[in-house]
């Protein structure tokens, strides 16, 4: 079985392991920080640069690339800001680093505002999570205390202090632009790129970066391990450990770090996750959280690979990287694994998620806001024993009419879903026209 | 217009408030997190509060009264004493959420989006609570609650009704 290899999560489930201050600095903590001061801000981002590290967040966008992108000439004060809105379905691995370690997060987010030399650092949390809101504050205190925040830290002349900030329970706040629009204390309206890029138009009209949780965390053991260390871990442009959430119809759900590619999708669910439950059969996986395309338990992947070389995989091949759920036509996203076995209607699990798409809408654009409406309403009729013959080509169409003209990228999450589903399971779409089966009479848990 | 009451807010509160607006570079982006602090004291958003805060932080209602409209955890009306959150999205209805919700919904008395005449309990389904391996999840107040079954749904209600003022 693969062995989990982990970095980010190294301590968070010792049983000794707190979160204090006192266990984390007998922990070798803020030495980082230390040695980070020793070295100028660009060093750091070269070692950032160096390691490949690419965001964890969702688009898998190079960090060292975003950073280079700051508008450094506008004389505005630079802002860091923490994704910690963990939103996407399928994902629970922000949450384990918040409330288990949060000192790991603190350090990395100070490492990475000195080297991009920002002042103010947000962390926006997730409404939900107020226990993890007030960890934070306390470990914000401490390290206050110690001198690792506020003025002059550490004598480096270098200031800075976080700020941690509650979302209210709305999905959209996920989008980095929206994020900054409520962090600006307005309604959560996605801003229009270009020309809101927020490195060069951000948090207040100014140059701001937006990086998950695991992304700044990944930034102090590059600096710890150098970023051609760093880059050895995984493959090239897949460089790292990557924290997979897996959740659904397996025996283990869980989190689990591994380098990037280190294991197959088989390995994960068949091995680590201890397989489906049994008796059962594998009937599709989304592989990136609930936005991601869905993939078919028959499918199989043909094409080229980056590096020119062809491959031909099942399910079970797929590499857990970046690149290899990508090439497979989805995209492995926030890392959120979701399994469904053969108990799962496929139609009722399509109209699961049309009904959050249609929640969380921020309603802006036209196509989305009408869209996900539609979508909900038609795939739960179809759940209801009023399934009709031209309902998977009106869903299609309406995904399709959404995709590509909207603001932000939550257009798209709400449409791939769809497209994927029908798609690929269109016999099932056609033949719930012809027995038109009413939700609770089928499929073994009830999911709409 | 009807003029409003002014708002009585504890001391606490108002300290956190102050601290919280001088926080921020701009007095605006205090604007969520006095919501959230005038909803822990109150338990909702009274029609009074939107004028304080607006007055607070030198804004018209209106740019609190539209943040109050979109944001699902901002309540514009009392929420039971225990208040219910149930995960409602795919990991966790894959395995059993709408079951909890409706067992819950037995065991408390209380219909989903309602709260009990006696005002003890509500229950609301909400979307991923981002704990997804250990669905099917929900909260209580402020606590979650992972890995539901029935019978730990019944010993939670049970539980619940036992500290009932
Ligand atoms: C609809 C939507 C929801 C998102 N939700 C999250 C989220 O909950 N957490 C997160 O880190 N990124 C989320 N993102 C991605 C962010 O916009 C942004 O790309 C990310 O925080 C950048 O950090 P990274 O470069 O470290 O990945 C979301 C994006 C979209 C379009
Ligand atoms: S789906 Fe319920 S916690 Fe994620």
């Amino acid at each position: 079985m693969p062995e989990e290899h982990r970095i980010i999560l190294k301590h968070a489930d010792e049983p000794d392991y707190t979160r204090d201050i006192d266990c984390y600095l007998k922990h070798g903590g803020y030495e980082i920080l230390q040695k980070a001061f020793k070295m100028k801000p660009d060093e750091i981002h070269q070692e950032v640069m160096d390691s490949g590290l690419r965001g964890r967040g969702g688009a898998g966008f190079p960090t060292g690339l975003k950073w280079k992108f700051l508008d450094r000439k506008s004389g505005k004060p630079i802002y860091l800001v923490c994704n910690a809105d963990e939103s996407e379905p399928g994902t629970f691995k922000d949450k384990q680093i918040m409330y288990k370690d949060p000192h790991q997060l603190i350090e990395g987010m100070i490492i990475s505002a000195f080297s991009i030399q920002a002042k103010q650092a947000f962390i926006y949390i997730r409404g939900e999570f107020f226990e993890g809101a007030r960890i934070l504050e306390e470990a914000i205190e401490e390290a206050r205390a110690k001198k690792f925040l506020g003025e002059n830290i550490l004598n480096s002349g270098f200031s800075c202090d976080i700020v941690v900030h509650r979302g209210a329970g709305a999905y959209i706040c996920g989008e980095e632009t929206g994020l900054i629009e409520s962090l600006e204390g307005k309604r959560p309206y996605p801003r229009i790129k270009p020309p809101y890029f927020p490195a060069v138009l951000g948090l207040y009209q100014s140059p701001t970066i937006v990086n998950n949780v695991e992304t700044l965390c990944n930034v102090k053991h590059i600096v710890e391990m150098t970023g051609k260390e760093f880059s050895k871990i995984g493959s090239p442009g897949n460089t790292g450990t990557r924290i997979w959430c897996v959740s659904g119809h397996v025996q283990k759900p869980g989190y689990y770090e591994f380098p990037c590619g280190g294991l197959t999708m088989g390995e994960m669910i068949n091995e680590v996750c201890g397989g489906l439950m049994p008796g059962r059969k594998l009937k599709a996986i989304i592989p990136g959280g609930s936005s991601a395309k869905v993939l078919r338990a028959d499918e199989r992947f043909k094409g080229k690979l980056k590096d020119g070389s062809e491959f031909d995989w099942g399910i079970w091949d797929i590499p857990l990287d970046f690149d290899g759920p990508a090439a497979a036509g989805s995209m492995s996203g926030s890392g959120g694994i979701i399994i469904m076995d053969d108990s799962t209607d496929i139609v009722q699990a399509l109209s699961n998620i049309t009904a959050f798409y249609a929640h969380e809408s921020c309603g802006q654009c036209t196509p989305c806001r009408e869209g996900v409406q539609w979508m909900r309403k038609i795939s739960k009729r179809m759940c209801g024993g009023d399934a009709r013959e031209e309902d998977a080509d009106l869903l299609l169409s309406i995904a399709n009419q959404i995709e590509g003209r909207t603001i932000c990228a939550f257009g798209e999450a709400a449409a791939w879903p769809v497209q994927s589903f029908v798609d690929k399971f269109k016999d099932e779409f056609k033949a719930y026209a012809e027995t038109s089966p009413v939700s609770s009479e089928s499929g073994d848990k009830q999911l709409v | 217009m009807r003029p409003l009451k002014d708002m009585e807010l504890s001391q606490e509160t108002i300290a956190k408030i102050d601290a919280r607006v001088e926080k921020y570079p701009t007095k605006r982006s205090a604007a969520l997190p006095l919501l959230h602090l005038v909803q822990e004291e109150k338990g909702y958003i009274p029609d009074e509060a939107i004028e304080w805060i607006a007055k607070r932080l030198e804004l018209n209602p209106i740019n609190i009264y539209e943040i109050i409209t979109f944001y699902p955890m901002l309540k514009r009306k009392p929420m039971g004493r225990k208040h219910v959150r149930v995960c409602r999205t795919l990991s966790c209805a894959l395995r059993g959420g709408y079951q909890v919700c409706k067992s819950l919904q037995e065991q408390l008395g209380c219909k989903l989006d309602e709260t009990s005449a006696n005002g003890e309990f509500s229950i609301e389904f909400v979307e991923c609570l981002a704990s997804c391996g250990t669905a099917p999840v929900i909260m209580v107040n402020e606590n979650h609650h992972e890995n539901m079954d029935e019978e730990k749904t019944i010993a939670l209600c049970r539980e619940l009704k036992k500290n009932t003022t």
